[in-house]
């Protein structure tokens, strides 16, 4: 799928100089039932933008949506906006401070018509209350009255009124302290297997994704350059920019002169930049030549469900060093 | 070149440096006012940094970090009540005045750059203002001086950057210009709130690059305040772990972050999710939520949350 922003006002569209920008291009993504796909990458490479196609929350400009076996049109009907649902970075400005916990999830109720009667709709709340654990006394409260990873937990309560087959996670705890989120995190994943219920997990933060996904997409600047699964993902053949991603983070225990990170070229990327080419190339430490400018890379197939978007031949990626191979903590880890 | 180095020297003259601990911090307090009573932000806190150390303070939200920073700088409004036995930075007395060596002697480099530098001033401008203001510095060597420093921070073309906006630079690129604008009146003490939260990480790695090499050029004592484990691991020689505005657990990097003894710190461990375990089972939230800074606890703060409190652990906060 594609999509393409035009900037400029509509001044400069009329006169045919909006200069528009290439959000996600061309990106093919395939999620099973109950499978985690991690979606990760930096600021403005696009990732929420194919969260939101995905969800025909968005125009795609071309391409096609599949979803249990049927096409989707390019305006969703309500049976689509029943089973693929989504849950937010940020709580507080995603859950209406003027309603309470039991309003917030009753209007997804009524909306999709999950429950008739006061008593069916009141047994709804507290059985998604109940899912995503928090006592069944908080449907009279307010979000104010909640601490950020519970407002979260209603955040997803809401997202799986529904019974939704399909969930986008926008950075999702993102915004949680670390003790926190990784409460969230576990019941996602528990919710996963309780429901079977399949997530795009967009995250900028590999160790989350890590954590939580089955299959990972490395997306830069609108295109999936690597994809697969994770542990493949995390350990040699690397794309350039997950090599560079992963030798970024600063990981407790490897040390201060590994972490200095490859030198990446200080390009920052030009999203008005024309199709054609490698998308990395401008940043690459690995470029090889004038091919990388010039010439789309090939899908080169590392292993099952593994690929990556690159020229450089795959026994020459191969060789560069395992960013995440010392495990200095692994006898030491607490508790 | 030559007028700032003239200038630099007329201010080592002025300040002679003492020796001992850059930053001494003894039982520093804080509390606001609030509509329900006290709120008590820090409590007996305590932190040295020596000269050209580097001290990581690392917490969640809501634990004191950002407000320890503002003590520091005597930034607090009105409505916090602080209290020390001593808030020393080199012999002088930050609690009554801090205004003296702020911006001066101690830098600041804040969490938002874009928010930190004026929308509607050059970059030039206001990487220089610190030189004209503290140092004197004619507006030529400041400008020469300014153009040194943004290169000096890895910015490219230096002297375009210098007549450029903020708003026609990257957000890496920005907080290049707040940390040049924080080095340029030479100070010896650099406080960063969460100087690279905002930034993706590969600029992340490149700043605190860029702030190791500072360090070591130019044995500069920094206070880190982070959330993020790994960066303080990365960068700082000590560290303080700050919960619910009482010190949890201090010592070297190496002894805190690799052996922690503070179930606290054990936890805030426990919980990392890490690319190096991929699937490495369930993390380990810490159950509970922050207490209530109005009513501080006689006794642990951390004990309501604590897997190992025991009888005992309400009756002192432990050291």
């Amino acid at each position: 799928m594609s999509a393409r922003f035009d900037s400029g006002g509509w001044l400069a569209r009329a006169m045919g100089r909006g200069r528009g920008v290439l959000a996600v291009d061309r990106v093919s993504l395939s999620i099973r039932t109950g499978e985690i796909v991690g979606l990760v990458g930096e600021s403005g490479c696009g990732k929420s933008t194919l969260g939101r196609l995905l969800l025909r929350l968005l125009p795609a400009r071309t391409g096609t949506l599949r979803f249990g076996g049927g096409m989707i049109e390019a305006q969703a009907d309500r049976d689509f906006r029943r089973r693929a649902q989504v849950v937010f970075q940020n709580p507080d400005t995603s859950l209406n401070p003027r309603q309470t916990v039991s309003a917030i999830l009753q209007r997804a109720v009524d909306w999709f018509d999950m429950a008739h009667g006061a008593a069916a709709v009141t047994a709804e709340i507290g059985r998604l209350l109940d899912l995503v654990r928090l006592p069944r006394s908080y449907a009279d409260r307010y979000p104010h009255q909640l601490s950020g990873g519970e407002k979260q937990r209603v955040g997803i309560a809401r997202a799986l009124a529904s019974r939704p087959e399909f969930l986008v996670c926008d950075e999702a705890v993102s915004a949680l302290d670390v003790s926190v989120q990784a409460a969230i995190l576990n019941l996602l994943r528990d919710l996963r297997d309780e429901l079977g219920v399949a997530y795009l997990f967009i995250s900028h933060d590999i160790g989350v994704i890590a954590h939580i996904a089955d299959r990972v997409a490395v997306m830069y600047h609108g295109a999936i350059v690597e994809e697969g699964p994770v542990e493949d993902v995390l350990h040699p053949p690397y794309h350039p920019y997950t090599e560079l991603l992963l030798s970024s983070v600063p990981l407790i225990g490897k040390g201060r002169t590994e972490a200095t990170a490859l030198p990446a070229r200080r390009v920052s990327p030009d999203p008005g930049a024309s199709a054609g080419g490698c998308k990395f190339a401008a940043r690459c430490a690995r470029r090889v030549g004038e091919i990388c400018d010039s010439v789309t890379p090939p899908l080169q197939q590392v292993g099952p469900g593994h690929a990556i978007l690159c020229h450089i031949p795959l026994s020459e990626l191969a060789a560069v060093p395992h960013w995440l191979g010392t495990q200095h903590l692994s006898e030491e880890r607490p508790r | 070149m030559n007028g700032w180095t003239r200038i630099s020297a007329v201010v080592d003259m002025r300040d002679a440096p003492t020796i001992g601990a850059a930053l001494q911090v003894d039982a520093l307090s804080v509390a606001y006012a609030s509509r329900t009573g006290w709120l008590h932000a820090l409590d007996n806190v305590s932190l040295a940094i020596p000269p050209g150390g580097v001290l990581g303070l690392v917490g969640e939200s809501g634990s004191g970090k950002s407000t320890v920073v503002l003590a520091l700088l005597g930034l607090l409004g009105p409505s916090a009540k602080v209290e020390a036995q001593r808030l020393a930075f080199d012999g002088h007395d930050l609690l009554r005045n801090a205004a003296i060596v702020r911006g001066r002697r101690i830098g600041v480099v804040f969490q938002d750059a874009a928010a930190s530098l004026n929308p509607a001033l050059t970059i030039g401008t206001q990487v220089t203002e610190p030189m004209r203001v503290h140092l004197g510095a004619d507006k030529r060597a400041a400008w020469q001086r300014g153009t040194e420093l943004l290169a000096e921070m890895g910015i490219p073309r230096p002297a375009q950057v210098m007549h450029s906006y903020p708003h026609q630079l990257s957000g890496g690129m920005k907080q290049r210009v707040g940390i040049a604008t924080a080095l340029a009146s030479e100070p010896d003490l650099l406080l960063l709130d969460e100087p690279t939260t905002a930034l993706d990480v590969t600029i992340e790695a490149q700043i605190l690059s860029l702030l190791d090499e500072l360090r070591r050029r130019r044995g500069l004592s920094m206070l880190l305040v982070s959330h993020n484990l790994g960066i303080v691991d990365r960068l700082c020689d000590s560290v303080s772990v700050l919960y619910a505005g009482r010190l949890a657990e201090q010592g070297a990097t190496t002894e805190v972050l690799h052996h922690p003894r503070h179930p606290y710190t054990k936890g805030l461990l426990a919980a990392l999710p890490r690319p190096d375990r991929p699937h490495a089972g369930r993390l380990a939230p810490i159950p509970g939520g922050l207490p209530d800074l109005r009513a501080p606890d006689p006794g642990c703060n951390f004990r309501p949350r604590c897997a190992f409190a025991a009888a005992g652990c309400e009756l002192s906060s432990g050291r």
